[in-house]
């Protein structure tokens, strides 16, 4: 009844490839940002921010990250966390040896070298496809642990292999505190979905697009293969590197190489698919899912008041998270983002059936 | 549209050369020494039983195979051009556009982004203007826009613009199939099985819609077609293909007169 779009005509291409053509969603939008921006940050406590929304706002920028690859053009990886290991490190090598650098350049810089990794691990991608290259990005896992652990160079010759960042200090402004970090991430975060949605709406998108959906159509009128996935790849690490050297800095404080480690790609995996392949919003849904769902359970026989060990919590915890993934792929496939997509053709509709 | 056109067709100077074509894969041999040449504006037909070898020829000439012997020479910039192991994006620079037998088209997409799909070789702003959105590339994707629209008009799919192509029938996708292919204003057309599994209204359409691109765009059309009315109709030359080698070549006329096609189509008794 409220959620429709009749009467608003579009007389330009302009208007009719805006981001959000209808107006309720540009209204629902602008509400979100002021909820996010203004009322989270009086109202959440600080346990809020360093449990939940600092991860769930980092690893929602690294699954965009990875959508664009494994999501707009088909390409699979399971070693994404390889590439947000090396933004990590090249952040913390960055910021060690040129103290001066303001912090943006120092995260564009190593959104950049994770890009430039990225792109040498997807050269197989020009030749093999499916499983055979999930496997062959696995190397890209097995060599960063290797690497980081070993060459004592990229930790600054810490004995424990570990390092430690001191909180960013940008244009005079200290970015110490739970709700600082949350602002500035929030920010960070936003850009860098804008940015991501012009891609995959102008022609590098269509050319991943159509590299997913028909590799040799694609060929035929004229896409290059080795330019549209080396690109995915490139684009992808960068945000994932990104993503990487926010989550050092941000949320980790200090790490050691396995913070970086097979089980963190494979969650990023988890959140695309339950969010929804080829879909930025999907990004969000699957982040939200994987960062928030475990807390939940964790919380919930304590708020419930039942009496059970904190080693049977955690237990059930992960049985509890595994069956609802595997309930949540039977229900709806395609991810909470397809969900949200019903809902909202639902709503057009309401209170009509047809 | 009847058999036998009275009116005499303008036909041009030779665009597409295939000399001595031949293609194996292992030991299956898809094309044996096979030669002809498509002249400019005309409508060329390949016919020829199943595993003739007819899609085989159009994947050569398309740059998606490379055949072992032989050469093809495509008109580029007025001339002949001979290519050597041509990749497909060469060959889409050299104005060829391609449909296919069994759908191809991007099912994730819209219509509109399929056929924008098609407009992508000659959209050429960078990533960081399009990560952006920058003025010239978002003039560029309003000018493509325009490009595309006209082709909806003229396919008459106006109503599914933004349908994913995936919910649309059949008939509809290989029209949208074409659509992605006229994007790119090609100078030949590769048509494979424009027709196929689709009932008379549909064939007429289809029929009415690859005529219309011959006559008002001067586009060349190189068809694979099992329809033999069809093929008789609106076909101004015609290859028979059999076994990976060609049995005949001429007007539409001759070759139903050909006893070697005859042969091929009915089979011979021992």
């Amino acid at each position: 009844m409220f959620y429709r779009e009749n009467g608003q005509y579009k007389t330009t291409y302009a208007a009719d490839q805006q981001m959000l053509p209808i107006l309720q969603d540009r209204v629902f939008m602008a509400g979100l940002l002021v909820v996010a921006f203004v009322a989270v940050p009086f109202f959440a406590s600080d346990y809020l921010f360093l449990s939940l929304l600092i991860p769930f706002l980092i690893l929602t920028l690294a699954a965009i990250g990875l959508n664009l690859l494994v999501g707009y053009c088909g390409q699979i990886s399971i070693g994404h966390a390889a590439f947000m290991a090396v933004g990590a490190y090249a952040a913390y090598n960055i910021a060690l040896r040129i103290p001066q650098l303001n912090f943006l350049v120092v995260l564009v810089l190593a959104g950049l070298i994770a890009a430039a990794v990225g792109m040498l691990f997807g050269v197989p991608s020009l030749r093999i496809k499916g499983l055979y290259l999930a496997v062959a990005t696995l190397a890209a896992q097995f060599f960063t642990d290797w690497l980081f652990a070993r060459v004592k160079w990229f930790t600054d010759y810490a004995s424990s292999g570990s390092v430690s960042t001191a909180p960013i200090v940008m244009f005079g402004w200290t970015i110490d505190t739970p709700v600082k970090k949350y602002c500035f991430l929030l920010a960070v975060l936003i850009v860098f979905t804008l940015i991501a949605k012009n891609l995959v709406r102008g022609h590098i998108g269509r050319a991943w697009m159509a590299m997913r959906d028909m590799d040799v159509a694609a060929e035929v009128i004229g896409i290059r293969p080795v330019y549209a996935k080396l690109s995915a790849f490139a684009v992808s690490s960068f945000y994932v590197g990104v993503a990487g050297a926010l989550w050092g800095f941000m949320h980790l404080g200090s790490w050691e190489p396995l913070a970086f480690n097979l089980t963190l790609s494979l969650n990023l995996l988890f959140m695309i698919i339950i969010g929804g392949m080829g879909s930025l919003l999907g990004s969000y849904f699957g982040a939200a899912f994987i960062v928030m769902l475990p807390i939940l359970l964790n919380q919930l026989p304590t708020l419930l008041g039942v009496p059970i060990s904190t080693a049977m919590i955690s237990h059930l915890e992960l049985m509890i998270f595994g069956a609802l993934i595997v309930f949540f792929l039977i229900v709806e496939p395609h991810g909470l983002a397809r969900l949200w997509a019903v809902g909202k053709e639902k709503l057009r509709l309401w209170p009509f059936p047809h | 549209m009847s058999g036998g056109a009275t009116v005499e067709r303008v036909t041009g100077e030779v665009i597409i050369a295939v000399e001595g074509v031949s293609l194996a894969f292992g030991g299956v041999k898809a094309l044996s020494d096979v030669s002809f040449d498509v002249r400019e504006h005309e409508v060329r037909a390949i016919i020829g039983p199943n595993g003739a070898g007819k899609s085989s020829m159009l994947n050569v000439i398309n740059g998606v195979y490379h055949p072992q012997r032989g050469t093809i020479r495509l008109k580029m910039d007025g001339t002949l051009r001979e290519f050597h192991d041509m990749d497909p994006h060469e060959v889409a620079l050299s104005g060829i556009a391609r449909t296919f037998q069994n759908l191809a088209l991007f099912k994730g997409m819209s219509v509109l982004d399929n056929i924008m799909t098609g407009r992508n070789l000659r959209m050429h702003s960078n990533i960081l203007l399009q990560a952006l959105r920058l003025g010239p590339a978002a003039k560029e994707e309003i000018e493509h826009r325009e490009a595309v629209e006209r082709i909806i008009d003229f396919l008459e799919i106006q109503a599914w613009r933004k349908t994913p192509v995936g919910r649309l029938p059949y008939g509809l996708q290989k029209r949208v199939d074409l659509g992605r292919a006229l994007a790119l204003e090609p100078s030949v057309l590769l048509l494979d099985e424009p027709m196929a599994g689709m009932n008379v209204e549909e064939k007429q359409d289809m029929c009415r819609f690859i005529l219309d691109v011959n006559d008002h765009f001067g586009t060349t059309i190189v068809l694979i077609e099992h329809d033999m009315s069809v093929v008789m109709d609106i076909s101004d030359r015609v290859v028979v293909l059999d076994y990976g080698r060609k049995i005949g070549d001429g007007t539409p006329d001759e070759v139903r007169g050909n006893q070697a096609v005859i042969d091929a189509y009915l089979g011979v008794s021992h």
